[in-house]
């Protein structure tokens, strides 16, 4: 790092001058670049708790700056790409409308799928369990499900099930059926022989053994496939909204949106859509630091 | 916490995780099981045929004046397709598989449509389901190429900085919680806004998609190396480059095809996805909204399955690139 400490600032300086005869509006955008990036390189040398939460962050809000700034300075039509602040702006001003939408999208549609949807793959899962055939077909036959793009059949569900939230959570559980089967499935085998064969000495039937040894030490691939299926529900709900929604979601503004060219509302919905993607994944991954306090992972 | 970070994609809508793939697999595939559930799921379609289209069915039946309960049409209409398929089972189950645009199309039915639209017509025809396959695969396969190559060069320098693995690492992972796929819509619309159009906007929508499993796959691997055989490299005096290209790329390689895996899959549906909203007139979303317009069930069934058969050829494609490539270097599955 010493070694490269000393040229570099030089080829910095360079490039810019370079930059400055070619585009000598690219030049604050660089010049705000290379700034963030030597005080991150000087903070991850520093290697301390508070550098490792501050490197992600500055670099986050150097990506923001300049993208205004780029915006500013070679004035990007609105059409194309708004600033940061312009999507803030759209973002307070619209709070009643987004609420509404995040509503309609994440609570009734996103949510009630994945409740179904993890709760049957949960109890189908237990089921399979008890069959080794059951559990040797379905495992295949799950994998490969959760790589189909299961989202195409949106437009049917639509159709069966009506514009409504109903559709969107049929396609929520349609989505997150086969990756929390698999995982759960998986989990249920992970124990050792050793373990299993004390439950036995200690005379333990199927369900004691189910209950304090194998849910347990299942946990963790079930959380697996929770913390994926977050994710996947959001998006079921979301896509499914393009092919007919109430006049209400995020799906929905999304799309009219995008014809009306207001990108800044559209990027207000991604904002919606990815707190709540990213709230949901972190409320799943706090309950599971909680269940599977046990695991090496969780024990640092 | 078993994919920490995870090896899976569900920002564009792929529940297949990495290990669990990975552990699937290593418990061997046995025939007949997979036979026995996809025969009984197979079986289950066809039952569930009944009641979905029984309200055509008894409707059809009526019009032409067979006796079906309840007699009014009215009285029908209140009742649901089980009630409906309860009350006459003969008529439900004798015109459940034959109709012209059922609610649930039977098995056969698709497969017939599925054969219709790829062998009996020319490949370049605009009713060929390998035509908009083709639509699809290439964008695609643009997509996939252009991002995993992005993601593995992204890997290589967080792997060897410090300053890009604590910056662009969290925001790749967090970005994996984030449903992506809704910005595709926007992205094809901005695009087609400053003239780009055909294939590229789709592309790009897949490129971004297959990006972050190969960045986090890549990182992954190129780190499986332990202490110890980066001691012996240095013991051999051996550069920064040949470590890289004897020791960190090789053992990335089972990680870099897990992710390829996923990312292919997730680039098909980014593709797809990127076909919806502006009513593109070739590829398999492109069949999937026209279908849904016109009530084309059969139609929408059998784009459907052209996708999950598309999505199974290419992840069987790199498994099979995989098992070559793995096998050469002499690293066993």
């Amino acid at each position: 790092m010493t070694a490269l400490a000393r040229p570099a600032p030089i080829a910095a300086a360079l490039a810019l001058v370079l930059l400055a005869l070619v585009s000598p509006r690219a030049v604050p955008i660089l010049a705000l670049w290379l700034a963030a990036f030597a005080l991150n390189l000087w903070l991850a040398g520093r290697d301390t708790r508070s550098a490792r939460m501050a490197v992600p962050a500055i670099f986050g809000v150097t990506v923001l700056i300049l993208w205004e700034i780029t915006v500013w300075l070679y004035a990007v039509p609105g059409v194309i790409l708004p600033a940061p602040t312009a999507i803030a702006a759209a973002f307070t001003a619209n709070l009643r409308t987004l609420w509404g939408d995040f509503v309609q999208t994440f609570v009734k549609g996103a949510l009630s799928g994945y409740a179904i949807g993890c709760l049957s793959a949960f109890a189908v899962a237990l089921l399979a369990d008890r069959f080794a055939f059951l559990k040797s077909g379905l495992l295949p036959v799950g994998n490969f499900m959760a790589a189909l793009p299961i989202v195409g059949t949106a437009p049917i569900l639509v159709m069966w099930f009506g514009f409504d939230w109903q559709s969107k959570a049929a396609v929520v559980v349609a989505m997150v059926f086969f990756p929390v089967l698999v995982n759960t499935v998986a989990g249920l085998t992970d124990t050792q022989a050793m373990q299993r064969d004390l439950m036995r000495t200690y005379g333990a039937g199927y369900w004691a053994t189910l209950t304090k040894l194998r849910l347990p030490a299942a946990m963790p691939f079930v959380f697996n496939g929770l913390k994926i299926s977050t994710t996947l529900a959001l998006i079921g709900a979301i896509v499914a909204e393009f092919f007919g929604s109430p006049i209400q979601g995020v799906g929905f503004r999304i799309s009219v949106s995008v014809g009306q060219l207001a990108l800044d509302m559209v990027w207000s919905e991604i904002v919606v859509a990815a707190l709540a993607g990213s709230l949901f994944y972190g409320i799943i991954a706090a309950i599971e630091t909680r269940v599977t306090f046990w695991h090496p992972s969780n024990r640092g | 916490m078993i994919d920490r970070p995870f090896l899976s994609a569900p920002g564009a809508g792929i529940g297949r995780s990495g290990r669990v793939a990975l552990w699937v697999r290593a418990r061997g595939l046995s025939v007949l099981p997979v036979l026995t559930v996809v025969a009984a799921l197979l079986a289950l379609w066809y039952l569930a045929c009944i009641p979905m289209n029984a309200a055509q069915s008894v409707t059809d039946a009526a019009r032409a004046d067979i006796a079906v309960t309840p007699d009014s049409a009215r009285d029908r209409r209140s009742m649901s397709g089980l009630a409906l398929a309860l009350a006459n089972p003969g008529v439900a189950a004798r015109s459940a598989f034959t109709q012209a645009r059922p609610r649930l199309p039977a098995p056969h039915q698709v497969a017939r449509e599925l054969w219709a639209t790829t062998a009996l017509v020319s490949p370049t025809s605009n009713r060929s389901l390998i035509h908009h396959a083709w639509v699809t695969l290439s964008a695609t396969l643009l997509g996939f190429v252009i991002g995993t190559g992005l993601g593995i060069v992204l890997a290589t320098g967080i792997v060897h900085s410090r300053v890009m693995d604590l910056s662009v690492m969290p925001w790749a992972i967090v970005s994996q919680t984030v449903p992506i796929i809704a910005i595709a819509p926007m992205i094809i619309v901005v695009l087609y806004s400053i003239g780009i159009e055909g294939i590229l906007p789709k592309a790009v929508i897949s490129a971004y998609l297959s990006f972050f499993p190969a960045v986090v796959g890549m990182v992954k691997g190129l780190r499986s190396p332990d202490r110890m055989q980066l001691d012996l490299l240095r013991t051999y005096a051996a550069s920064g480059a040949a470590t890289f290209l004897k020791l960190r790329l090789p053992a990335s390689l089972p990680y870099l095809f897990a992710s390829l895996k996923i990312g292919i899959a997730a680039s098909l549906v980014g593709a797809i996805v990127g076909e919806l909203p502006t009513g593109a007139v070739a590829g398999l979303g492109a069949r999937l909204l026209a279908g849904s317009y016109y009530g084309q069930t059969v139609q929408i069934w059998a784009a459907l399955v052209a996708a999950a058969i598309l999505a199974a050829l290419a992840v069987g494609a790199i498994g099979v690139i995989e098992r070559i490539t793995l096998s050469r270097l002499g690293l066993r599955l």
